[in-house]
């Protein structure tokens, strides 16, 4: 009788230990935190990892043979021209992307922080394309700019800016395909920039304006000097995520052009995904993709130094 | 410099009942005119009509004989300071103060002169290159003065400037606005729920309430001949007593009154018998708390008594008030407004 009564007690001490346990920050804390820190090391940082290690190998899909070139790679990659019009591309169509976002985002900010009926309604709307998967509105816009199907074309056949037996190829030539996914870019990172600038503009003490009105300033004196100068670093806040976004896109250009006319629209994400694996060369895709990193850790550094900072009015 | 009338003044906003319910008002030349009132009774939305940051829902603003409504803020020759001294936190103290000459288009030379005059004037010279977040709460204050001052206003409106400092500074702010405005001698109008701030500032005082006018006079006015219950009771610390007897309420101060063990009748003062609750003492005063009866039953009043007066009755006793009849004020019981005696 006395061994069972002696074993209880014993458990009882356990599951009270183990309560207790759970009361120390020290122990909760980690416990926590853990399942991200396990879905970041395994799903980002280990990819990142052997995405390093690829670009100075020879890895292919086709072998299992894995040697270290050193910086062969990166020579051969430097020297591809493609990669040179996707280097360029990813570039300058983030960077127009972006410049349009933000002018736009602006105006929506001030549009969604007004007051006004179904202010609700407008909101979702402009929230929509955010909530969006890349791939399906990607595609939605593959119908919208096909040469047969296009509502743009209609619309420009219905005011006789063309013909409407000789359609505008949009996807089909250069600049309009580079416009084309500028555009789809613009369109899916505004919704995030809008918002992120309404909690901006919304931030911003009111009497600062009504102050700035007494003081005899008119609209686009308190915009420029007041408004502008104190949105700035939550602006600086949506460029970034914007930056990172249309940076290191892929699905955009997979399913708008697939990098074509020919490679006009090719941008890193794709022509990495192009030749690391439907080319089959890993370590020439991931030496394309490295190219990526400079930026996105000079974005990361700028982040974090925002975060850190406490800037209050 | 100028007068300043608003014209049965109303304001509502959006369905339920007006904020400013018809209020006429004038504002002297030079005078320094303290909107008193409770929170919610419509005085810093008066003050936004006046600045044109509201409009009104009807009635007229005059700034200077001329009507201003419908002009914008800036065409009404106004300086305001917020409660919160709204410096742009992005500009020096010296751009902040600039701010509305450069809004003016005034020569850069010029600038520099008028910033050195205005802050020289509020002995903030040395803190020009400073951002605000660098101040303390009174430097603050000075800066934010310094730009109202800056263009040479009309009209100055400030809307509880003090209340964001501690207590120990608000007293010497307080000499410091006064003293300020008596230099520059422009028209003022003060918006505050302090009755200290506002007897010790105002040349006049209106008392607001629910959105209307309740009295508007000198400070003494106020405090000795209140023209209603809400006044007698709003201002003045502790509060008028009110006691109900032949039908009226009799009103008299706290400090208006003397304590006997028995006064007998008298002639030339009311006397209420009564029991005493509970005595404190404040250092230079005793507040002497003090149950009445009345015609309505028990009444709860308050004696506040200099120090240095004997006083013959405990807490527990029964004690006579005796209250000269000078002192006293009757208000009619139902609309509370002052009455003959």
């Amino acid at each position: 009788m006395s061994e069972p009564a002696a074993r209880r007690t014993v458990i009882i001490d356990e599951t009270v230990r183990v309560h207790h346990l759970l009361d120390r920050e020290e122990v909760l804390g980690p416990l926590m935190l853990a399942p991200l820190l396990i879905y970041l090391v395994a799903l980002v940082g280990l990819p990142l990892l052997f995405v390093f290690i690829y670009s100075f190998s020879d890895a292919t899909t086709g072998s299992d043979t894995f040697n270290f070139v050193g910086l062969e790679t990166f020579q051969k990659t430097i020297a591809d021209p493609v990669f040179q019009v996707a280097l360029r591309n990813t570039v300058v169509f983030t960077v127009i992307a972006q410049a349009v976002v933000i002018v736009l985002a602006t105006i929506l900010g001030f549009v969604l922080s007004a007051n006004f009926r179904g202010k609700w309604f407008v909101r979702c709307l402009i929230l929509l394309p955010w909530t969006t998967p890349v791939a399906l509105s990607a595609l939605a816009w593959l119908w919208m700019l096909d040469s047969l199907f296009s509502p743009f074309n209609w619309i420009l056949g219905q005011v006789h800016l063309i013909d409407q037996g000789t359609p505008v190829a949009w996807l089909g030539q250069d600049s309009l395909a580079v416009a084309s996914v500028v555009a789809l870019q613009a369109w899916r990172t505004l919704p995030l920039a809008a918002v992120i600038l309404m909690a901006g503009l919304t931030s911003i003490p009111p009497e600062l304006n009504e102050q700035a009105e007494v003081d005899g300033a008119g609209f686009w004196r308190r915009f420029f000097d007041i408004t502008m100068p104190l949105l700035a670093p939550i602006m600086m806040v949506a460029i970034l995520f914007g930056i990172v976004a249309t940076f290191t896109d892929m699905a955009a250009v997979y399913i708008l052009t697939r990098g074509g006319p020919g490679d006009a629209t090719q941008v890193l994400g794709s022509w990495s995904f192009y030749t690391g694996i439907q080319g089959g060369s890993l370590a020439q895709g991931a030496a394309i993709g490295i190219f990526m990193f400079p930026v996105l850790l000079g974005v990361c550094i700028l982040m974090l130094r925002r975060a850190s900072r406490t800037d209050a009015f | 410099m100028a007068e300043v009338e608003v014209r049965d003044i109303r304001k509502s906003f959006g369905g339920g009942s007006a904020a400013v319910d018809g209020i006429s008002l004038t504002c002297g030349n030079g005078e320094y005119l303290v909107l008193l009132g409770p929170s919610g009774c419509g005085k810093t939305t008066l003050l936004r009509m006046i600045a044109g940051l509201e409009h009104p829902t009807g009635g007229d603003i005059l700034i200077g004989g001329r009507s201003v409504r419908g002009l914008p803020p800036r065409a009404r020759k106004i300086a305001m300071v917020f409660q919160s001294y709204a410096l742009y936190p992005h500009k020096k103290v010296e751009q902040n103060i600039s701010f509305p000459l450069e809004a003016q288009g005034m020569s850069r030379e010029e600038r520099i002169e008028k910033v050195k005059w205005a802050s020289g004037l509020l002995g903030i010279g040395h803190l020009l290159q400073r951002k605000p977040r660098q101040l303390s709460g009174g430097e603050r204050q000075r800066v934010a003065l310094a730009r109202a001052l800056v263009r040479e206003p009309q009209v100055f409106l400030l809307d509880e400037p003090l209340s964001n400092l501690d207590a120990k500074l608000r007293a010497s702010a307080r000499l410091e606005l006064k003293q300020f405005q008596q230099r520059v001698g422009i028209s003022t109008i003060y918006v505050t729920h302090d009755q200290v701030e506002a007897m010790g500032l105002g040349d006049r005082i209106a008392v607001l309430n629910q959105g209307r006018l309740q009295q508007v006079g000198t400070p003494e006015e106020i405090y000795h001949r209140p023209a209603n219950t809400f006044v007698a009771t709003f201002v003045g610390s502790p509060p008028m007593n009110l006691v109900s007897r032949d039908g009226k309420l009799v009103g008299f101060r706290p400090e208006n009154i003397e304590l006997e063990k028995t006064a007998g009748s008298r002639d030339d003062a009311a006397v209420f018998h009564s029991r005493v609750l509970r005595i404190e003492n404040l250092g230079a005063d005793r507040y002497v708390y003090l149950r009445v009866q009345d015609d309505r039953g028990d009444t709860n009043i308050i004696a506040k008594l200099p120090i240095d007066h004997p006083l013959h009755v405990a807490a527990e006793d029964d004690a006579d008030v005796i209250v000269r009849k000078r002192h006293l004020r009757m208000f009619d019981r139902d609309s509370g407004e002052e009455t003959a005696a």
